[in-house]
């Protein structure tokens, strides 16, 4: 029996199309495991389901009935539960509060009824098998019991589907045999679990069919017993690589950057790494697996724990990012409205932030820079007092590359320079960082998409859990062994 | 662009209501009137300056009446005729407002509490040490060459200077784009290697001296240093630069805004005040203006 079904559902963002006619089909008390590469269009289907994005086309049949949530407060109502990676519970309220956020037991004049709440709460959590105290604040239990209590509010709805993002990220693996005998114990009531996971083991274990995602489109679904690991790697990276250009120049000048031991508890250990002028060392790895903290450590956005940090030679200490442009540092962040863009100034504005020296504007001198710099960079704007927030992606983008590179760095960090930007810019952005390596300059740069950095790096590393784990030669490699690489290993 | 429009909108609302006082109240029109209200404007117009830099980033400071007060009294102190050069009480005014910034400012900064508590706290903490340093009397007995900075056009001189010279450091020093950058987007800010911290801090410290300045002006007009002054005057300073437009999330604004917001207010009191009006309905009046500027910016925006 279908419980869930997806027919030709597509997605566009501005210069981006994340879904293209994908379909699904869960049956009623199975796991179904759905895997991709990052930016494959998981989550996007999965926000779909759960009400918090609308799809542009395409149907969805829940129940065997016309299905459109609006939001997930009404894909909750039909049975629908999402279990998001990052959980996002109230802190300050108990257990019991939490299961019944938004439909609390009241009584007459909307009092609310906590002795029902907390017998309800208590039972729930008895079914799931993990009796927590129902008054206890959400802020004290881990992060494996937030989910426990996320399941139960699940259950408190009757959901007959679970979407459950990367549940075992940030949890210890006795939790993980916990979470997984729990979700053996819905499925035998009949609840269906759609589950999201780079670890290709753990899907061999609990379920029973499986959906690779691959650039918005559907590649194939298979029953668990008819795949094998090998196979899913070369189903998620199966994409016919890109025409390349074949990495830049070879030839690398002196050591710009060097990292000993570098370590943020939680998020890298260890990491030894050389970065010589005129090279593009590429930095391969799955999303958490410590890359984008690396390189806010490097620009000092973040504070390491340990470890030592040379430039040209000379241990510095970075602890503010203006301590890294001194030393001649840039980087283009991965959130370029988080860190990029002051989106209510102007294009000039923007591209000056970094480059202006000395007390006083000079007018004329600024007006100057920045047309040189839209002129090099190709943005395309009305005129220079456009305010940045109303560009489009790409054209943000290459406002904030080219603001990092005003005060002329020798050494360029780049997280996911092309995310989200389409496809023109992307290639523009791809000569853009040839052409800088070329004339010598130092890049680190970080991408999830494995073409990308195949063809633009002169050297690979691959992090995983929060170490470098292997450097591979970007000529010669295929996307299945960086991949291979990058998984997580097995428990 | 945006800011000009809003500005302008500004300008058309002080010309109409300007004709409208002049044809039912022909004597709004004239030069003693004029003057009357840019004298009355003239100390929230300095301490509405000061706040702009504050308000630019992101922040607030509650504090400025308290601060009038104590650097009222201090620069009171200093003031009794024959002890020290005019020089001497004005500097130790403008040095107590800006210490009192300089706290705020450090407070926001190194300690991280909200800038409404930290500013709360020194509105209460500054209106105890005036007291405490006048004796909860008021200081009179000033020297004549102090309460002439009171008199005649002589505020309203120092409020020109005051926005001049902040509206070329908004706008033409570095400094000033740091503000802008700061209160549009910290996080963009820092990683663009700007000094978070310190432009914050200096946010303050000028808006505390600037209202040190603005007690200063206050005592010599009052000629008294008084320790109950300023009450409420924070509010319609902040007032006075949200209808000119200034975000209270930070980032977009400036002076200009605020010199005209401090205008429309000082125009609105005084037609009201002509057209013997009561006070208990200009408050109202007043009320109904700040929220129905705001709303009218805020529609313009997302059109």
């Amino acid at each position: 029996m279908r419980v869930l079904h997806v027919l030709n559902v597509s997605k566009s963002f501005p210069g981006i199309r994340a879904l293209d006619r994908v379909r699904l089909d869960v049956s009623g008390g199975t796991v179904h495991a759905l895997v991709g590469e990052n930016g494959a269009g998981k989550s996007t289907l999965m926000k779909i389901i759960a009400g918090l994005t609308q799809p542009d086309e395409g149907e969805l049949l829940f129940k065997g009935r016309q299905f459109r949530p609006r939001n997930p407060h009404d894909a909750l109502k039909a049975g629908i539960a999402m279990i998001p990676q990052e959980l996002m519970p109230f802190r300050e309220l108990t257990v019991a509060e939490n299961i019944f956020v938004g439909h609390e037991p009241t009584l007459r004049f909307g009092w609310l009824d906590k002795n029902k709440m907390q017998r309800e709460a208590a039972r729930l959590l008895g079914q799931i098998g993990v009796p927590i105290p129902p008054t206890t604040r959400m802020k004290d239990l881990t992060v494996a019991q937030m989910q426990v209590v996320e399941i139960a509010k699940a259950l408190a709805h009757n959901a007959d589907l679970l979407i459950m993002d990367e549940p075992t990220s940030a949890i210890s693996e006795r939790e993980v045999e916990t979470l997984f005998s729990i979700i053996g114990d819905l499925k035998r009531r009949g609840v269906s679990v759609i589950y999201v996971s780079h670890r290709l083991d753990e899907i061999f274990r609990i379920s029973d069919a499986v959906t690779v995602l691959r650039d918005g489109q559907h590649v194939a679904t298979r029953p668990i017993t008819d795949t094998d690991r090998n196979t899913l790697i070369t189903l998620m990276v199966g994409r016919d690589i890109e025409e390349t250009v074949g990495p830049s120049a070879t030839a690398t000048g002196d050591v710009a950057l060097e990292l000993r031991g570098l370590t943020k508890r939680g998020k890298f250990t260890g990491v030894d790494l050389t970065l010589r002028q005129g090279e593009i060392l590429g930095l391969a790895g799955l999303m958490g697996a410590g890359r984008t903290e690396l390189a806010e450590a490097i620009f000092g956005l973040v504070r390491p724990d340990a470890g030592e940090l040379r430039v040209r030679g000379r241990v510095v200490k970075i602890e503010s990012p203006r301590d890294a442009i001194a030393h001649g540092i840039g980087m283009v962040t991965e959130d370029r409205h988080k860190f990029g863009l002051v989106h209510v100034m102007s294009v000039k504005h923007n591209i000056t932030l970094a480059g202006l020296r000395g007390w006083w504007i000079n007018r004329t001198v600024e007006n100057a820079m920045a047309d040189e710099q839209l002129r090099a960079y190709s943005i395309k704007v009305r005129d220079r007092n456009q305010l940045a927030g109303t560009l489009s992606g790409g054209n943000q983008q290459k406002v904030v590359l080219a603001k990092t590179l005003l005060p002329r760095p020798s050494i360029l960090i780049l997280d996911e320079p092309t995310r989200g930007i389409d496809i023109g810019s992307k290639a523009e952005m791809h000569a853009f960082v040839r052409e800088l390596a070329r004339e010598g300059m130092a890049v680190l740069l970080i991408s999830s998409e494995l073409p990308e950095l195949l063809s633009l790096s002169t050297r690979l590393l691959v992090m995983r859990q929060g170490r470098i784990g292997a450097e591979l030669d970007p000529r010669s490699v295929t996307q299945e062994t960086v991949l291979r690489h990058a998984m997580p290993k097995e428990r | 662009m945006k800011t000009w429009l809003s500005r302008f909108g500004l300008v058309v609302a002080l010309l109409c209501i300007g004709a409208a006082l002049s044809i039912v109240k022909p004597v709004f029109l004239t030069f003693p009137n004029l003057l009357n209200v840019v004298r009355q404007i003239s100390i929230n117009g300095i301490l509405a300056v000061g706040v702009t830099y504050v308000l630019l980033t992101g922040g607030v400071d509650l504090s400025l009446g308290s601060v009038v007060a104590l650097s009222g009294v201090v620069a009171a102190i200093f003031a009794h005729p024959g002890d020290w050069p005019v020089i001497v009480p004005v500097a130790a005014g403008v040095l107590v407002g800006a210490a009192c910034g300089g706290i705020n400012g450090l407070v926001v900064t190194k300690g991280r509490v909200a800038p409404f508590i930290v500013t709360l706290g020194m509105m209460t903490a500054a209106r105890g040490v005036a007291l405490v340093v006048s004796g909860g009397k008021p200081v009179s007995n000033l020297g004549e060459s102090f309460r002439w900075i009171g008199s005649g056009g002589v505020p309203v001189i120092v409020f020109l200077a005051v926005s001049c010279v902040s509206w070329v450091l908004l706008s033409n020093l570095r400094l000033g784009r740091h503000l802008y950058a700061v209160g549009g987007n910290e996080n963009a800010a820092r990683a663009s290697g700007i000094n978070v911290e310190g432009v914050k801090l200096f946010a303050y410290t000028i808006c505390g001296a600037l209202a040190g300045l603005g007690g200063v002006v206050l005592a010599a007009r009052i000629t008294t240093g008084q320790p109950n002054a300023g009450v409420g005057y924070e509010l319609d300073a902040i007032a006075a630069v949200v209808i000119g437009g200034t975000s209270l999330s930070g980032g977009v604004g400036g002076v200009g805004g605020t010199i005209l917001g401090a205008l429309l207010m000082g125009v609105i009191n005084n037609g009201l005040d002509l057209l013997n009006v009561s006070s208990y309905y200009q408050a109202i009046v007043k009320g109904i203006i700040i929220v129905g500027a705001v709303w009218l910016d805020q529609r313009k925006e997302k059109s």
